[in-house]
């Protein structure tokens, strides 16, 4: 029986450790900065998750206690990687991108990066 | 009543961080609860100036339905994605932005897709409009941008409308 939940276990270290070396290929692989940011999104979603749930695989059947401390590294993680992921392709937008080499957005007249806005004459 | 609303103004957020707290310091003891309730009284009302709305969900119950789907889309699009990544040169891959409108006005909405996107691998989002009517979206390889915009509104906002509006 113990068996089984080391061959799991294994399984999930193999799986994270598989996505993270892609995401990492990808990093060096790809040709321009936005697909780039591309990669480290995949390894924090399957890369990470597969060592947490090993983890928790590992707390329940080897050494029998609940942890729950990889639930809130997966909740932490999930709160704090799209805020990196935005920083720097508002990085991109600033440095490489103008009005006119991006898409117009539906209703309104720019994007919130490319957008001026004036300063209010002080009322006196 | 207006006392307690000005003590304690988001109680979803002091319920939160209170698990979080318990959670985190993993000792099922009186003494955590207590600290815990304590931050969850103390952070929302220190932060109250920069989140002045309440937040107001419809129907919370879906947002487990709306975890699972995420999930599950996730472990798809990463296979998917490492396929790109791996087999496909790079003269073939066809990265697009795509603007994708929004019919959801709450910001926290728009923050959770947002957030949606950017973790589904495949898919950024980069910027949002000037006056939060749209998302900017960066794809990986997308030779049918429309189709990306399209299934984003279907899957992920739909479900968000249903929660949040």
């Amino acid at each position: 029986m113990n068996m089984i939940f080391e061959y799991l276990i294994a399984g999930f270290l193999i799986m994270s450790g598989v996505f993270g070396f892609v995401g990492s290929f990808g990093l060096l692989k790809l040709n321009d900065p936005m697909s780039r940011l591309h990669a480290p999104t995949k390894a924090t979603t399957l890369g990470v998750g597969g060592v947490l749930l090993a983890s928790m695989v590992h707390g329940l059947t080897v050494e029998g206690s609940v942890s729950l401390h990889e639930l809130m590294i997966t909740l932490f993680l999930f709160l704090t990687a799209p805020v990196t992921a935005l920083f720097i392709a508002k990085v991109h937008l600033h440095r490489h991108e103008t009005k006119d080499s991006l898409p117009t957005p539906a209703d309104d007249s720019s994007w919130a990066t490319h957008t001026v806005i004036e300063p209010q004459p002080q009322q006196d | 009543m207006k006392l307690l609303r000005r003590l304690v103004p988001h109680p979803i957020l002091t319920l939160l961080l209170t698990i979080a707290w318990v959670l985190l310091t993993s000792t099922w003891t009186l003494n955590s609860l207590v600290f815990g309730f304590l931050l969850g009284i103390g952070i929302p009302f220190l932060t109250q100036p920069y989140w002045p709305n309440q937040m107001r969900m419809k129907k919370p119950l879906k947002i487990a339905a709306y975890i699972l789907l995420v999930l599950y889309d996730i472990i798809v699009a990463n296979v998917v994605v490492a396929r790109i990544v791996v087999f496909k040169p790079n003269s073939k891959r066809s990265p697009a932005w795509v603007a994708v409108p929004l019919d959801l006005r709450t910001p926290e909405a728009i923050t959770v897709l947002a957030g949606t996107i950017t973790m589904t691998p495949g898919t950024v989002s980069a910027d949002v409009s000037a006056e939060g009517h749209a998302l900017l979206v960066h794809c990986l390889d997308a030779s049918d941008p429309d189709a990306v915009r399209d299934s984003i509104k279907q899957r992920y906002e739909r479900r968000l409308m249903e929660i949040f509006e």
